[in-house]
């Protein structure tokens, strides 16, 4: 009997919290998105408008947010793979150096490293010269445009690619990739057929790690970007914080965490299996 | 034929070590706004703005702490972290635990518990918890809600590092305590508490961590209480004193000792737990 208890015993307190300051705020701000009325005046009154309104007028940040996410996220798999591999199979005693240079951004504030890009990026520096020199940035500037926002997004979130991928890549018995190459697979062929595969849970949880964060980011669309890569973190943002008008703002967060949910659902779904039946054809 | 040759070789040089070049680039790409902070730590600009390089000095090194309200907001940043971090580190080790040793009924349920909070974009957490206190209309916010606030994202990022380490557990020591007649306290305190260590301080860290560098959630709950980064999102518009660059070295560098320190402790434990029981080192339990 005492045993029983013991488990609830524990899991109370982390739960009570949770349950109070995570799920309990997400219906509170449901509420608060059925309001209406002006600022300073608002009444509960199952104001379902706030949607259909907010919806409107914010479709396109909408948009772009799941673009420059999306975007960041593939950018983010195209260098986190090379350097997952690296790490797993190739560096050797450089391994633990090679992982401390992944985790060394998370030393740094937040703020401070999209600030820093923001300098990397400014008008004169050399490597704004350089992307000007191979055509990359057609406009004579890299602020204030998308790909800037992208590029700091991709920055931010691509130890959190890395660090499932190596832990994927690590955990393959080498002796099958060997075993590939003893029945003649070719490099390429070993490589799509036993080593991708094999990493695509890595994939899939590093791809949710980086687009879920990235969808509702507004700092770097706020440092990087310019007034039309506003993304709808940023629209959440002000409308809380400067124009206090909650109702449109909480509609909003619902929609994205609705929006974000789907998308999830979907890509779970259609990578899961397709990582399931990958293992199993073969 | 002998230039053919060299470029052909040259060639399959970089084919060979396409990946590890590749790999190359990528961690320059990740270490350099972390030298472009640590170069313009040392920068004496002419004006407010810390963008361009115009000279060498030592001078905000040396007065590192000379901003008053700088100093301050780090204060309130580092006394948050440290007191979001004792408790989501203390209520989290308890959740994990429960997870890893217990069956039970709504185990699942709380696992989805732990891992949403995860999967939720800061920015609507941030929003669902100003909401909650704006109808609540108390706590004002305040040092009090971000406490609130840090604490809630840190409890499953807590759980995860620390029920990975639970569940490589080897509980033949324990159950040799056990048979030696320690109660089940005297077990865990001799034996389990020493062995997750680790674990419990590389989930404090990661709490350290998170708490000291959130920038968005504290935006929407902070009232008029200033942290370390939302000193700097305030600074950013009107120039970002040149402080905030040798204060962002300093933890820095003060993280990567901690890291260092966390990683020998590991060691230390895992040379702990390979001990086998015809060795003294086991024999601490009192008779």
């Amino acid at each position: 009997m005492r045993r029983r208890i013991v488990p609830y015993f524990l899991l109370g307190p982390g739960t009570i919290w949770l349950v109070l300051f995570f799920v309990l705020p997400l219906f509170y701000m449901a509420e608060l998105s059925l309001w209406s009325g002006a600022v300073g005046s608002f009444e509960f009154s199952w104001h379902w408008a706030n949607y259909s309104e907010a919806l409107e007028l914010y479709d396109s940040q909408f948009v772009r947010s799941f673009f420059y996410a999306g975007a960041a996220t593939v950018l983010s798999l195209l260098l986190a793979y090379p350097l997952a591999y690296a790490i797993a199979f190739k560096a050797g005693r450089w391994r633990n150096v090679m992982l401390f240079a992944v985790i060394a951004p998370f030393f740094t504030t937040y703020l401070i490293r999209t600030i820093a890009w923001e300098t990397i990026l400014s008008d004169e520096s050399p490597v704004t010269e350089v992307l000007k020199a191979i055509g990359l940035a057609p406009s004579g500037h890299v602020l204030a445009t998308s790909g800037a926002v992208i590029a700091g997004l991709t920055y931010n979130y691509l130890p959190f690619m890395i660090l499932p991928l190596y832990a994927s890549l690590d955990r393959i018995d080498v002796r099958l990739i060997e075993a590939a190459k003893d029945l003649y697979s070719s490099a390429t062929q070993s490589f799509l057929r036993v080593t991708l595969p094999l990493s695509a849970p890595g994939i899939v949880a590093g791809t949710l790690l980086t687009f879920i964060p990235a969808v509702g980011d507004y700092v770097n669309a706020q440092f990087l970007g310019g007034v039309g890569n506003r993304m709808i973190g940023n629209v959440i943002q002000s409308l809380y914080l400067s124009q206090s008008d909650y109702p449109s703002a909480a509609a909003l967060s619902f929609v994205l965490m609705v929006l974000i949910m789907i998308v999830v659902v979907v890509y779970i779904r259609f990578a899961g299996s397709e990582a399931l039946m990958g293992e199993e054809a073969r | 034929m002998s230039g053919e040759s060299t470029r052909a070789r040259t060639w399959r040089w970089l084919r060979e070590h396409a990946v590890n070049i590749v790999a190359g680039l990528v961690v320059l790409y990740l270490l350099i706004p972390i030298a472009v902070i640590f170069v313009f730590s040392f920068n004496n600009p002419a004006g407010r703005y810390n963008y361009t390089w115009v000279g060498f000095t030592l001078e905000h090194w040396a007065h590192a702490f000379g901003r008053e309200d700088l100093t301050e907001a780090l204060l309130t940043s580092l006394k948050l972290a440290l007191l979001a971090t004792v408790i989501s580190t203390s209520v989290g080790t308890m959740m994990a635990l429960a997870l890893v040793r217990h069956k039970f009924f709504g185990r699942r349920a709380a696992n989805f518990l732990i891992v949403i909070p995860m999967a939720t974009p800061e920015v609507v957490m941030g929003a669902a918890l100003l909401s909650f206190f704006l109808i609540l209309g108390s706590p004002s916010l305040g040092f009090e809600t971000l406490l609130i606030a840090h604490v809630m994202f840190c409890i499953s990022f807590v759980v995860v590092v620390v029920r990975s380490r639970l569940i490589g557990f080897d509980r033949s020591l324990e159950e040799a305590a056990k048979d030696l007649g320690a109660t089940a306290f005297t077990t865990f305190r001799l034996i389990t508490l020493p062995l997750i260590l680790p674990g419990i301080f590389g989930g404090a860290m990661l709490a350290f961590a998170l708490s000291i560098d959130d920038f968005v959630i504290s935006n929407f709950n902070s009232g008029t209480t200033v942290t370390f980064p939302l000193y700097i999102f305030g600074a950013a518009q009107r120039g970002i004193p040149v402080e905030v660059n040798v204060i962002a070295m300093i933890l820095f560098f003060a993280t990567v000792s901690a890291m260092g320190f966390v990683t020998w402790q590991q060691r230390r434990a895992e040379k702990m737990a390979s001990v086998r029981p015809d060795q003294e080192e086991i024999v601490v339990v009192p008779a």
